[in-house]
């Protein structure tokens, strides 16, 4: 995933010349990839995508298309479509002709338009809405017509700014599989942006994570989730137990509070007994019902403070010692374990990701 | 079932204990009472005594209309207060929208620094304005002294002129059509426009698309508020106008200040009136617009 169709190259924005907004942005979107932005709120994902869009003019760096420099470019010369969160339906127009409004302000020919238009909506199966309102439509169907406008004139890119934010959960699944579906069909490139980890997760080719307006880390989900690149976002994606190391150069791991683990091995930019993070999924611990399996890198003690049940699953929160722990175990295994009780977790060394210490 | 039933009964029972030989539900009519009262007594009483006034003044009949009508010099007064009045607003639209455009598209110190002139304009007198436009525009203002100054020799009669008088009325109902445009602008989303670009607009066609549909109930209040406000101007005409763009108002002045004709000044007051109501009868059919668009 390295060809590069869009490209973003060292871009950076301050909107008051003092504090980046995006601070020196590289990054390299593949054609056809379904890529998603993810970080919290004011990590400059939206700043990216308004200059990706052309809104914004990037303070420096450059954003090429296809090999063509765009950074000048203004929106309209781009070919470049945009689904904002609230819609942006021009309200005093129909269906149809908000869908039309991109054909006819390329002097398609009107049969033209009238025919991809019809495709459009049939795409996202709002054939039968073409002559309401936006007014008169729920908010899912307003977030398919906006889907239908930014995709009808055939758009280099799509660019989806938390499209789905403003809808309920039932309403976001089912529009999230609908958006891959359309990804899908059409094969377009989509630069999506969220803060939702899950969405990210389930949609995306591959996630961009955010934070402060720098990239922590892009890579498909999978990766970011099971090998983070910094704490950051092995924090943000999914539930997480961080705890502090070092790694000798021999490769033995000294965990704070755990002890000594052996075999870890030496590990690329890691070995020189330099601080570590030390990550354990919360799923990844396991509380044997006897004798630990010899397969465990190790076992410690934890006191149960208090459980979650999630009915598929059972999440312990308690403390190994003074380090505090996270274990999921799943819904079956869960009614013996009661607050207050002490149950040995163990893992396993590849259950264990390690994070060099900025 | 029983209870859900019984609730309301109880609750008839409860209100009809306090009533007092009145009806149950007289309250209302109650407290709206003193603002009825004073609509009649300030409102309804006086027009319909000027109406009254119109048909009986010096004696009963219709006569007061007929010349209305008939005669030269009042029917053009009134086309002269229609023409003036869709002049003013004409300008007033022509002049008031890339201002209220200005003030609502951008977000820094420009759009403050405008609505508070606008304000301004809003909260000081008309009166004051109006002389100032006498000082302004008279033989000693300051326009004569640069013209003067510039050696263009004898400065053109400005003060007391179809012009000054418009000018002065444009100048006190800019700030409603300001307002009314503005009040409409702000409420567009800005991304709508962004949308518009996206999807291939340049700024031109953006705005003829998107952004020139979306202003037009801004456009339609602010043409009523200006026009329905000149067609009864008075002050500021006959302050900075000539007597031969004579407006309603000044008739109606006329007719009672110099004449003491009561009956036909009224007459002309009912004409006012109506075509005011027109216009707002007309407005009130296109009001939908505020609502279509919201
Ligand atoms: N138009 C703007 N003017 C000034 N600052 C802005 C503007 N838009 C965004 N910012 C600032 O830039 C930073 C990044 O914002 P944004 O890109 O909207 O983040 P995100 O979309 O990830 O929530 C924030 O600190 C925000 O306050
Ligand atoms: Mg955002």
């Amino acid at each position: 995933m390295g060809t590069g169709y869009l490209r973003l190259r060292n871009v950076v924005k301050s909107y008051d010349g003092r504090v980046n907004a995006v601070d020196d942005i590289g990054i390299d979107i593949a054609k056809g990839e379904f890529i998603t932005f993810l970080g919290p709120s004011g990590s400059g994902k939206t700043t990216t995508l308004m200059m990706i869009a052309g809104f914004e003019e990037p303070t420096s760096g450059t954003i090429e298309l296809d090999g063509k420099d765009l950074t000048r470019q203004k929106p309209y010369e781009r070919n470049i479509g945009v689904v904002f969160q609230n819609y942006a339906l021009f309200p005093h127009m129909t269906v149809a002709k908000n869908v039309a409004f991109p054909l006819k302000m390329r002097g398609a020919p009107r049969g033209d338009i009238a025919r991809r238009v019809d495709e459009a909506l049939d795409l996202v199966g709002l054939r039968a809405f073409a002559g309401r309102y936006p007014r008169e439509l729920s908010g899912g169907q307003q977030q398919r017509v906006a889907l239908a406008r930014g995709l009808v004139f055939r758009p280099d890119v799509l660019l989806l700014d938390e499209p789905l934010g403003a809808l309920d959960k039932n309403l976001r699944e089912q529009m999230q599989v609908e958006l891959k579906r359309i990804h899908r069909e059409v094969g377009i490139t989509m630069v999506y942006v969220t803060h939702d980890q899950t969405e990210a997760m389930t949609m995306s080719d591959r996630v961009a994570v955010f934070n402060q307006g720098k990239l922590e880390q892009v890579a498909p989900p999978l990766e970011a989730y099971h090998r983070p690149a910094t704490r950051f976002v092995g924090e943000f994606i999914g539930d997480s137990n961080f705890l502090a190391g070092r790694l000798d150069p021999a490769g033995t791991l000294l965990v704070d509070g755990v002890g000594e683990i052996g075999g870890v091995g030496p590990r690329p930019g890691l070995g020189g007994g330099g601080p570590v993070h030390v990550l354990i999924r919360p799923e990844r611990l396991r509380v044997p019902a006897q004798e630990a399996p010899t397969s465990f890198a190790k076992v410690v003690k934890m006191v149960v403070g208090g459980t979650v049940n999630y009915g598929d699953s059972l999440l312990l929160i308690g403390k190994m010692g003074e380090v505090p722990l996270r274990v999921r175990v799943s819904g079956g295994q869960s009614s013996a374990i009661q607050e207050g009780a002490v149950i040995s977790v163990g893992w396993a060394l590849e259950d264990m990701h390690l994070i060099a210490k900025a | 079932m029983a209870g859900v039933v019984a609730a309301p009964a109880g609750q008839a029972g409860l209100a009809a204990a306090p009533a007092r030989g009145l009806p149950a539900d007289s309250t209302p009519w109650l407290l709206l009472a003193p603002a009825t009262l004073a609509l009649v007594i300030l409102f309804l009483l006086p027009i319909g005594y000027v109406l009254l006034l119109s048909v009986t003044d010096p004696a009963v009949s219709i006569a007061h209309y007929r010349r209305i009508f008939s005669v030269p010099l009042y029917t053009r007064v009134l086309f002269n207060t229609f023409t003036t009045a869709l002049t003013v607003t004409g300008v007033c639209l022509l002049l008031g929208y890339p201002v209220a455009y200005v003030m609502a598209r951008r977000s820094d110190w420009v759009s403050t620094a405008l609505l508070i002139c606008v304000a301004v304009c809003f909260w000081t007198g008309f009166i004051v304005r109006t002389y100032a436009w006498l000082v302004i525009l008279g033989n000693k203002g300051p326009v004569v002294a640069v013209y003067q100054a510039f050696g263009f020799g004898a400065p053109p009669r400005l003060l007391f002129t179809t012009f000054s008088s418009i000018l002065g009325m444009v100048h006190i109902l800019l700030p409603y059509m300001v307002l009314a445009l503005y009040s409409v602008m702000k409420k567009i989303d800005p991304n709508l426009l962004r949308a518009s670009a996206s999807l291939g607009a340049r700024p031109a066609a953006s705005f003829r698309a998107v952004y020139l549909p979306l202003t037009l109930p801004g456009v339609v209040n602010g043409s009523i508020l200006v026009f329905t406000i000149c067609l009864g101007f008075f002050i500021t005409p006959i302050l900075l106008g000539t007597p031969k763009d004579m407006m309603i108002s000044q008739l109606i002045n006329q007719q009672i200040e110099e004449l003491l004709a009561w009956g036909f000044a009224s007459a002309v007051a009912v004409v006012l009136l109506v075509a005011t109501s027109i216009v707002l009868a007309v407005y009130n059919r296109f009001a939908g617009l505020d609502r279509l668009w919201g």
